[in-house]
């Protein structure tokens, strides 16, 4: 009976510590969130979708910001997505136990964790400077350089929790194997790769390090790919660190709106792999 | 190795009707692919006495396969009769299962997984290397354990093999669907809600769709791996009956865990142990009167 009740008491202290430190985790959150609200909500307005990023002292908005991240996200996405479930697929299906899979697999984690400033000097060199100015090309492409490694591991990771007992049904009734992928397999993880996506465009709409040396920044209104473009990320380390109130103000607005959608993407993707687990 | 048969060959009495009265020696089933070169684990017995004819659909010689360098197989041969049921059994771990897995070459999917011998289907070794295994595994079916539908609706399911080697127009491919449903005696159930996903189904309903699926492509082996062995006893008892009833047109082999399905629903027994084929006779005879000790102990409950 004592050993029992030593047993609770470490059973209680154990629950409570956890519980302590799930809060203090959550804590931040709390204050983040709150402290973007408070500051931010002041400047979501029709102003801020409908305005340009202004000059100090005069009234705007975040426009050209909001679809300079739009188009260059758009663009990384495009590039990445497809290579990345193209690789992953490789992985997953092409590269089973192959020492060559086992390469690509570790040097892809790599850049999973590569730090995004890296990147974004990688690309401002080889592009860059090659092409002699800023660029909203140049910007997609580092976005997308950060896009290929996620999407290729959750891929590869959502390909092989598809039971192989499917592979095979498919195999055995004849099929060849790039059909298995595409008809079977493909749809059997299509909500978790498309997760993995969703995740992906999470990751890329807040980075900024990486824009700063390759899309910079833009005052005024651009569609010119081949010129500096403006973008949520930049504006906002800009105006944040500026002495203007106005723009500091667009700048909470700015990390709101950012904060916002990450969120919403989020928020999503969880639904979709809830679905697909239902599904299942 | 083995030791010599203690008993003659036709020395039990046979209870089936129709039994061999004049005593005569067994005929030799296999005369024209036997192979005396390899020294016989087993003697093959006589086909069923009221069809001694029935072809040799598939004609397994001397099959060894090895997991990287582990050998699970120890040499097989062994005839899968055409219009019959041969049924494989033996304790977990046997190579019955590795077996089947051989006669469609799936085995192929998993690098480091060799096999050595010969299958013959129709007098052509399947085993041969650069032999569309594609085309291969559309003449020779498989059901696995546990039912795999596809991601996709009922219909898809079952179009999704004819598709693969035909293209039918509409009218011709329901049809196709159709007739494969009812061959799998699912038909009823399904009939008004085919473009439901296949994964709506009950377990021994998605088993039958995995059967329609496996026959609509027409192949003339069915493989069957533990079919039942995931479901409940009415399921199962559907799934027999239908084995009996598809086994009209095919050439069936099943692997079973279970002796009272093994000894209801096949014409042919392989008792597989320890990787070698110990027995192979007509079902009756295993079960009645087993020549191998072995056989005799694992059909009666006392190993395995």
């Amino acid at each position: 009976m004592e050993l029992y009740s030593r047993r609770r008491l470490t059973n209680w202290l154990v629950i409570g510590l956890s519980v302590l430190a799930t809060a203090f985790g959550l804590l931040w959150l709390v204050l983040v969130l709150s402290t973007l609200l408070i500051n931010g909500i002041s400047a979501i307005g029709p102003s801020l979708f409908t305005q340009m990023t202004p000059p100090p002292g005069s009234s705007g908005g975040l426009l050209n910001a909001i679809a300079g991240s739009l188009v260059m996200t758009l663009i990384a996405t495009l590039i990445g997505t497809p290579t990345g479930i193209l690789a992953g697929t490789f992985l997953a299906e092409y590269a089973r136990g192959s020492r060559f899979g086992e390469v690509v697999r570790f040097v892809n984690d790599i850049l999973l964790s590569a730090p995004s400033i890296i990147i974004g000097l990688f690309v401002y060199e080889v592009m860059v400077v090659r092409m002699g100015h800023f660029s909203a090309w140049a910007g997609a492409v580092a976005l997308a350089i950060i896009t290929i490694p996620v999407v290729v591991r959750t891929t590869e990771d959502m390909l092989r929790l598809v039971p192989s007992a499917l592979r095979e049904a498919a195999a055995a009734l004849g099929a060849p194997q790039w059909k298995v992928i595409v008809m079977v397999t493909y749809r059997a993880a299509a909500q978790g790769m498309m997760t993995g996506v969703l995740l992906a465009i999470a990751r890329i709409s807040g980075e900024t390090a990486p824009l700063l040396f390759t899309a910079l920044n833009n005052q005024f209104w651009s569609g010119d790919l081949n010129g500096p473009m403006a973008n949520l990320p930049v504006v906002i380390f800009q105006f944040a660190m500026s002495p203007y109130a106005d723009w500091q103000v667009l700048a909470w607005g700015g990390a709101l709106l950012i904060t916002a959608s990450i969120l919403v993407l989020n928020i999503t993707a969880r639904m979709l792999a809830a679905w697909s687990s239902f599904k299942q | 190795m083995t030791p010599p048969l203690a008993r003659p060959l036709v020395s039990a009495p046979h209870s089936s009707e129709g039994t061999n009265d004049d005593g005569a020696p067994p005929r030799q089933a296999r005369s024209p692919i036997s192979a005396p070169a390899i020294a016989p684990l087993v003697q093959f017995p006589p086909a069923a006495e009221e069809e001694a004819t029935t072809a040799i659909k598939v004609d397994i010689r001397n099959i060894k396969f090895f997991y990287g360098k582990v050998q699970a197989l120890h040499g097989i041969s062994l005839p899968l009769h055409d219009r019959r049921v041969t049924a494989f059994i033996g304790p977990s771990g046997c190579g019955k299962s590795t077996l089947l897995r051989i006669l469609n070459r799936i085995y192929e999917l998993y690098p480091g997984q060799t096999a050595t011998g010969e299958v013959y289907l129709d007098g052509a070794n399947i085993l041969t290397p650069g032999l569309d295994v594609n085309r291969l595994r559309a003449k020779i079916g498989m059901v696995f354990q546990k039912p795999t539908p596809f991601p996709m609706s009922i219909y898809d399911n079952v179009a999704f093999g004819i598709g693969l080697y035909e293209k039918l127009p509409k009218s011709e491919l329901d049809d196709r669907v159709e007739s494969a449903v009812r061959r799998a005696a699912l038909w009823d159930e399904v009939k008004d809600k085919l473009r439901d996903s296949g994964l709506s189904l009950s377990g021994g309903q998605q088993q039958r769709l995995c059967i329609a699926r496996a026959i609509a492509v027409e192949p003339e082996v069915l493989l069957l791996d533990e079919p039942a062995s995931a479901l409940d006893p009415i399921s199962t008892q559907r799934i027999e009956e239908l084995i009996a009833e598809l086994k009209t047109d095919y050439c069936i082999a099943i692997v079973t865990h279970n002796m009272q399905q093994a000894a209801r629903s096949s014409d042919y027994t392989a008792f597989l142990y320890l990787g070698e084929l110990v027995e192979f006779d007509e079902t009756e005879r295993i079960f009645t009167h087993p020549r191998e000790r072995r056989t005799e102990d694992y059909i009666t409950g006392r190993f395995g």
